[in-house]
């Protein structure tokens, strides 16, 4: 577990709310992730949980409250929210890859046009990442030709290229086909174990007892109940996270 | 992907009887056209007005419908180089962020599309006629030209005298066809899915990177059949520059059919050779459409 008494808040989001036309998405919503912290947010659908992780590197704009991403004030200012980017890395539940770029072409764009490396510089982290992620040989082709859990980690590879700080995951597991969601956890597991920051939307209960330092309960574009893993899954506070996991580990 | 229903490849006796029917009434027409028609065919003059015997030099050189024909090719391949550049920027502006942009291009594709070509370029000719050309120095450039220079620009662009005419032809064409690209490029645009343009975002890509590296490649990709159509339709049209006084096919063909009197004859030919000239077209870019992306589905 990482020592959040002591380490320094990477995320520190305060009454953060957000609608869309009518409906709050989010409603008042305060939370501080400390680095080297691996948080799992989960609750039903609607409940806000991607509106959340989107809104930390404005993939979303909240309207009310502050974020603040490694001491840089999240507003419209473009040179933060570039700043605060460069310093996350985003999973997409759809993956969200290239299709028209090879796999290694979607892991050097971003390497190549953003931090300005040279085209074999690029290659060579991008094969480094590829190798972490277990699919060096499919370097070559293109993403259409991979399965989802080849395609998800080729996602993560390609995120990891940037360098970030921080990785938001969101439902990275819930496109896939039962076989292929282990593969994709493994690699996740594996990047938890090198004390990177990371914020994962997911309903994998188990992976978030293996790497969760702290769960977040959501419904109604609030957080319900934020606590260890331990207590949260062997003692809920609210009824309504019993509720939930009762509905989501009976099966 | 899933399994593709089977195109059968061959046709049903049902398929011959109608043919024989549309056959039989083709015919039919044919037949009675040529007993109300008293038209003697004579199709002797057109050799002559493709390839002429040239006496100074004893070889055939081309006669006026070849140098039309190089003409109407001329024009078209430039207004579709210059027509999709500008039809690619209008098409971005249509989905540009800023309003300014969007407004823009909304009332140029706006005012091109629901104006008829021929009032446009009558209107549009005066005016670049009188106003752009002098601005371009077309004229003055020609004339300061060392040989040459006019040598290779005559390759482009066609004989010197006519330089600033074909110029003027292939500004208006490509103003026309430009706005209709730009509606096909925004709906490329459009169908690319939110979650790229995200991506890009996530891996540090500034607006300009995700649309020249992300967007507009897998746009014009799935925006190609529709473009195919648009640049035939555009070697089409370069006939209405013939109105203009452009001495491309359709204006050399009209003072052929009036000197020979041989409208008819003329004007089958005529359009023969536009169709070559499309079909060849059409066979390119079904080519081109086979071969784009297949390799990555």
């Amino acid at each position: 577990m990482a020592d959040n008494g002591g380490g320094d808040a990477m995320i520190r989001l305060e009454k953060v709310s957000k609608w869309f036309d009518d409906f709050q998405a989010l409603q008042d919503v305060d939370l501080t992730v400390y680095q080297g912290e691996r948080v799992v947010i989960c609750g039903p659908s609607g409940s806000g949980k991607s509106t959340l992780i989107r809104c930390i590197n404005r993939l979303e704009e909240h309207e009310s409250g502050r974020i603040v991403v490694d001491g840089i004030e999240m507003d419209d200012d473009t040179k933060h929210i570039a700043a605060i980017r460069a310093e996350i890395g985003m999973v997409f539940q759809q993956f969200n890859l290239f299709p028209h770029l090879s796999v290694l072409e979607n892991c050097t764009l971003g390497p190549m046009k953003s931090r300005g490396l040279g085209r074999a510089e690029a290659e060579k982290l991008a094969m480094d990442y590829l190798e972490k992620v277990h699919i060096p040989e499919q370097a070559g082709k293109y993403p259409n030709h991979l399965s989802g859990g080849q395609q998800q980690r080729v996602a993560i590879a390609r995120s990891l290229c940037m360098a970030p700080k921080i990785m938001l995951f969101d439902e990275p597991t819930s496109a896939l086909d039962p076989e292929m969601i282990k593969e994709v956890l493994d690699v996740m597991i594996e990047l938890a174990e090198t004390g990177m920051t990371m914020i994962c939307v997911t309903h994998e209960m188990g992976f978030a007892k293996t790497v969760a330092d702290k769960m977040i309960f959501m419904d109604g574009g609030r957080i319900i109940e934020e606590s260890p893993p331990a207590a949260f899954f062997a003692e809920p506070k609210s009824d309504r996270t019993k509720l939930f996991l009762s509905q989501i580990l009976s099966h | 992907m899933a399994a593709m229903v089977r195109k059968k490849r061959r046709l049903h006796a049902l398929d011959f009887i109608v043919l024989a029917a549309v056959a039989g009434l083709v015919g039919y027409v044919a037949y009675r056209v040529d007993t109300v028609l008293i038209y003697k065919w004579d199709w002797s003059a057109i050799p002559s007005y493709l390839f002429r015997w040239d006496d100074e030099t004893a070889t055939l050189v081309p006669n006026l419908l070849i140098k039309g024909l190089v003409t109407t090719i001329r024009i078209s391949i430039w207004a579709m180089v210059v027509a999709s550049i500008m039809g690619v920027v209008l098409g971005m502006a249509r989905t540009s962020n800023r309003l300014f942009f969007r407004l823009v291009s909304w009332a140029y594709v706006g005012l091109i599309r629901n104006i008829p070509p021929v009032p446009f370029l009558f209107l549009f000719y005066f005016f670049i006629s009188s106003q752009i050309m002098p601005l371009l120095g077309i004229d003055a450039a020609i004339r300061n030209a060392s040989p040459e220079t006019l040598a290779i620009a005559e390759v482009f662009f066609g004989p010197a005298n006519l330089m600033s005419n074909f110029v003027s032809g292939l500004i208006s064409l490509s103003m026309l066809s430009a706005a209709y690209i730009a509606e096909i490029v925004r709906a490329g645009i459009q169908a690319v899915p939110a979650g790229q343009r995200e991506a890009g975002q996530t891996v540090g890509l500034s607006r300009f990177s995700i649309m020249r590296y992300i967007i507009l490649p897998q746009a014009i990709e799935r925006v190609v059949p529709p473009l195919a159509g648009q640049f035939i339709s555009l070697i089409k049209d370069s006939s209405l520059v013939a109105l203009i006084s452009i001495q491309e096919l359709t204006f050399l063909a009209m003072e052929i059919a009036i000197s020979e009197q041989r409208f008819f004859e003329v004007w089958i030919f005529t359009g023969f050779m536009y169709f070559v000239v499309c079909y060849a077209c059409a066979l390119a870019f079904g080519w081109l459409e086979q071969r784009m992306g297949a390799h990555r589905r």
